[in-house]
């Protein structure tokens, strides 16, 4: 690490995502994705840029981990990053969506009332399969590709957002999700809904997107971010980095360790250690002791055959600490400062 | 005092017929749900486990490699107290094929199977998981009552899907239910049913310009597969809403206990929170929370602070004042390594109980049982057996 010469020349700093606009972050429940999600959003928005972190399954996991308002269907400002970059936030509603969308495309006054009314809305966005998914992520995609000036058509005008992340569904549902366009075209072979699937599909498939998985060192959510690459790579996904997170630092050599998975810790040796340094010696105490010692050296191992597997994907990796007091704003920015540290933003 | 969930209790109670795991993911309710239906198999249940994750971990926690539609026995349970333990996993398609075919007659079931709207909401409705599973446990229901004198199984555990928000898997049922019975597809499947002829004068414009924007917005050919599959499903749309009423009432029976799962995490208990006020409000049978994963010290007497001076104190022998660092013999640096790994894992187990303890606070009369980490994962029957311990306060 050489941290003055990386620290002067931040604006031309290499990342290895340099290009790509929307980061799409999945992984299995429990591992910690809305939190990736939040930090990435985080650590783009460093250097002065403007980042939007969307959810699309209404549980308002982005404004409970910035500890802000609900997010509504509108984007908000919900954090301020270094050197002026900013945060948004939005809960993409598949309601309001189709709505904006309706009014966007068809200007729908009365018919639009009148579709609540019947209950086509609802119809459209709960019961139909696949619209669901290609109005949210649709809402997404505009947001990748809106310009400052409405206007003016062409590269001339700036983005509106220099990166979007996606907190997507988790591994079980994401496949699904993004397969928008085959999702809809058992079903719509023609119609407005069909050509937005198509754009929506070009978008996802292009260099300008990929998919981050987020796991933890342990044996499901590893096996279900292997399954999850390969089911993404099926449907041409490009493929981004493995988040693994909550890393617990190291505390024992790895002598230490060694000793303690094989029980080999010398039992007397810790009792007179103990009484030396005063600690109340009983064979309670010291039993347990080596117990946790023992625990914590299978736990080790096993997180270290879960390394293996993941390297064994030949992705980026990058290593998250544990938080010891959890996540809250303060636990987001330094998770953010990690993700850039090790390049991923 | 909060009451303690008494696992053992609630298993062994012949009128306890179906426990329904909820939770968030990640949790540990598919592994709570096989410990649970193993342990109460091997105290002499007959029991079925009814799994519903697409990623198949029950498969891995009870050492099987395939589950299919139909419950089969696990192998390897102990079987001296009488019980027995089937599993199986959802195959909502299948599920949903079945219950076409079983109410429809079979040149009508042979035309909705075949609509391209009916394969599009039977395998990929977001709520058709939920409504399946519900019908599924209906099914094991009937089943398992078939034969009165003897009866295939006594206890159904059910792992609920891994829904997107907390209880998907008790609102569509009824999202389903009326959706086919609704009023937009009556419109759809013909004038006539949408309420007589006084009504479609009135509304028979904005119909009109309800199908025409649909017919935009989806495509044409979507509107008339829908009409084609509304009008063949016709027949069945009483049975949909009666079966989700069944399956509803089944659930606010009294032989049914809900366990929320939680894990002592903010989250997790958040959710947890939000699982028991809407079980509440529906009047479910909640019969506790299991907080699940919660690590325990094995040298508790020793607290965080102690374990650290200690350390320093060890550490202070070694230092022989250069800035080379210290010479601690290898054995007092195999010592102050696990009194610094002791202060750690002192600090979670302090954090989960506080997170447990916020919990309880909120609310006290919830019967609770916390389960202690293991430290290794879970995915055979011996790993099982040691969380159906745990679950049972052992």
């Amino acid at each position: 690490m050489a941290p003055d010469t990386r620290a002067s020349a931040t604006s031309a700093r290499d990342t290895d995502w340099d290009g790509v606009r929307l980061h799409i972050v999945t992984g299995k429940g429990g591992t910690g994705k809305t939190t990736v999600a939040a930090s990435l959003a985080l650590a783009l928005a460093g250097q002065g840029r403007r980042v939007l972190l969307a959810e699309v399954e209404g549980r308002q996991g982005i404004s409970q981990t910035f500890d802000v308002a609900p997010l509504a269907s509108t984007e908000a400002h919900i954090a301020h990053a270094p050197q002026g970059g900013e945060v948004f936030g939005l809960s993409v509603d598949a309601k309001a969506a189709l709505l904006e969308y309706l009014h966007l495309f068809y200007k729908l006054g009365r018919a639009g009332g009148l579709l609540e009314k019947f209950g086509a809305i609802d119809f459209a966005t709960t019961i139909a399969p696949g619209v669901r998914d290609v109005l949210l992520i649709g809402k997404v995609y505009e947001a990748v590709r809106r310009r400052k000036d409405h206007k003016a058509k062409g590269p001339a005008a700036p983005r509106v957002y220099d990166a979007v992340v996606l907190d997507a569904p988790p591994t079980g549902r994401v496949v699904r999700f993004l397969n928008v366009n085959h999702e809809v075209a058992d079903l719509a072979r023609v119609g407005p809904i069909r050509s937005q699937a198509d754009s929506i599909t070009a978008m996802l498939k292009s260099p300008q997107t990929v998919v981050h998985v987020v796991t933890l060192l342990e044996e499901m959510p590893v096996q279900e971010t292997v399954d999850v690459i390969a089911d993404l790579r099926a449907i041409g996904m490009p493929i981004g980095g493995v988040v693994v997170n909550q890393v617990r630092e190291e505390i024992l050599t790895p002598k230490t360790l060694r000793a303690a998975a094989r029980s080999a810790i010398s039992r007397d040796n810790v009792a007179a250690d103990l009484t030396r340094v005063k600690v109340r010696t009983t064979d309670a105490v010291v039993d347990g002791l080596l117990a946790e010692a023992r625990e914590h050296a299978e736990r080790v191992a096993l997180e270290r055959d879960e390394a293996k597997v993941i390297d064994g994907l030949h992705r980026p990796t990058y290593r998250l600490p544990s938080l010891p007091e959890g996540v809250d704003t303060n636990g987001i920015r330094e998770l953010a400062e990690a993700l850039v540290a090790e390049g991923m933003a | 005092m909060t009451p303690i969930l008494d696992i053992d209790a609630l298993i062994a109670d012949p009128l306890t017929r179906i426990v329904v795991c909820c939770g968030s993911g990640g949790v540990g309710k598919t592994t709570t749900a096989a410990a649970l239906g193993l342990r109460a198999a091997e105290s002499g249940r007959h029991v079925v486990v009814l799994t519903i994750d697409p990623a198949r971990r029950l498969a891995q926690s009870l050492g099987l490699t395939r589950l299919d539609n139909t419950p089969s026995p696990v192998e390897g349970i102990d079987l001296a107290r009488g019980g027995s333990l089937d599993a199986m996993m959802l195959d909502m398609k299948r599920t949903f094929d079945e219950v076409v075919q079983a109410h429809a007659t079979p040149e009508k079931a042979e035309q909705i199977l075949a609509n391209p709207f009916y394969q599009a909401v039977s395998s990929s409705f977001a709520g058709t998981q939920e409504y399946m599973a519900m019908e599924k446990l209906g099914q094991l229901r009937v089943e398992a009552d078939r034969d009165p004198e003897h009866p295939r199984w006594d206890l159904i555990v059910v792992d609920t899907p891994p829904s997107r928000s907390a209880l998907d898997f008790l609102d569509a049922p009824k999202r389903l239910g009326s959706f086919l019975d609704g009023r937009f597809i009556r419109l759809l499947a013909g004038p006539a049913k949408a309420g007589g002829r006084a009504y479609l004068k009135v509304f028979s414009a904005g119909v009109n310009i309800v199908t025409t924007t649909l017919a935009k917005v989806l495509g044409g050919q979507v509107l008339t597969d829908v009409q084609t599959f509304v009008a063949a499903l016709d027949t069945m749309f009483g049975g949909f809403r009666e079966r989700a009423d069944h399956t509803y009432a089944l659930l606010k029976d009294g032989g049914t206990a809900f366990l929320v799962v939680a894990s002592p995490e903010r989250d997790a208990l958040r959710e947890a929170a939000y699982f028991v006020d809407r079980l509440d409000e529906e009047d479910m049978p909640l019969a506790g929370l299991v907080v699940n994963r919660v690590y325990r010290l094995s040298a508790p007497g020793l607290s965080a602070a102690r374990a650290l001076s200690a350390a320093e104190e060890l550490a202070d022998e070694g230092d022989d004042g250069s800035s080379g660092g210290s010479s601690l013999s290898d054995s007092t640096a195999i010592t102050q390594g696990l009194l610094r790994l002791h202060a750690v894992q002192a600090e979670i187990a302090a954090r989960h109980q506080t997170m447990a303890k916020r919990f309880i606070a909120g609310y006290p009369d919830i019967p609770t049982v916390e389960v202690p980490a293991a430290s290794t994962d879970i995915h055979d029957l011996v790993g099982l057996r040691a969380v159906g311990e745990g679950l049972a306060g052992r």
